[in-house]
């Protein structure tokens, strides 16, 4: 897509398409608001842990189990692999230039993030449901 | 220079939390799989090799997490003068070192005490 030489198209028709107008707020919005959620989830993340320390099979999966434990951890792991995938997403937009490479990197994040979430929050959901 | 460098640490440590995220996701499947799977898990993360990796992991959380406060204070319009940047820089930096240590000698103390 050069836009450099003898180009018959308007400026305005050149960068219709391209994509990132006009979703580049709801991007910094929510990067900021998983942010924010981040502070208190990741200091109750830090004491869950700190319970976890130590403990046996039996015990890590009774404090695992309870409901709020679970609740904490599981807004934890969501929030944290969303904030996740906006933030890669940014890093590879702002290193990576090759069409192809960015748009098949832009691709395994998100695979990346969904696995990972979803890894997490059904370990969650089975310690807490026992089944 | 401090504030140039704490800039890219930001992302560094976004990234390598980003893979750390495995971690956490292989010791909850470990867990809800069953205590064999507990057992290895725990084996590895209580290994020298482990150990490491998770102090490394805890600092690289706790400087994100300053760094994104700090970044949330800029957002706000605050903290754009070079003595409160050059601060804020070393807040940032004393203060994830300082709360990994603190950190680690709680866990160290809770594990001893149990």
């Amino acid at each position: 897509m050069s836009v450099t030489g003898h180009d018959m198209r308007t400026p305005l028709q050149r960068v219709r398409g391209l994509g990132s107008a006009r979703s580049g707020t709801r991007h910094f919005w929510r990067q900021r608001l998983t942010a924010v959620a981040g502070i208190p989830l990741t200091v109750a993340f830090i004491f869950v842990v700190l319970a976890l320390m130590g403990r046996n099979h039996a015990a890590a999966v009774q404090i695992l189990g309870s409901p709020i434990v679970a609740v904490v951890m599981l807004l934890f792991v969501l929030n944290m692999t969303y904030h996740m995938w906006l933030g890669m997403q940014v890093i590879v937009e702002d290193y990576v230039h090759n069409e192809f490479r960015k748009v098949a990197l832009l691709m395994a994040n998100s695979f990346f993030c969904i696995v990972v979430g979803i890894a997490c929050a059904y370990a969650l959901l089975k310690l807490s449901f026992g089944v | 220079m401090l504030t140039m460098m704490m800039s890219i640490a930001h992302r560094i440590t976004g990234a390598a939390l980003y893979f750390a995220m495995l971690l956490l996701a292989w010791w909850l499947m470990a867990t809800a799989s069953g205590p064999n799977a507990y057992a290895t898990v725990q084996w590895f993360m209580g290994s020298v090799i482990g150990r490491f990796v998770l102090f490394l992991c805890t600092w690289a959380l706790l400087h994100h997490l300053l760094g994104g406060i700090r970044h949330l204070i800029w957002d706000l319009g605050y903290g754009f003068e070079p003595n409160e940047r050059e601060w804020l820089a070393r807040a940032t930096l004393i203060g994830s070192i300082g709360l990994t240590l603190i950190l680690w000698i709680v866990g160290y103390m809770v594990v001893g005490a149990s």
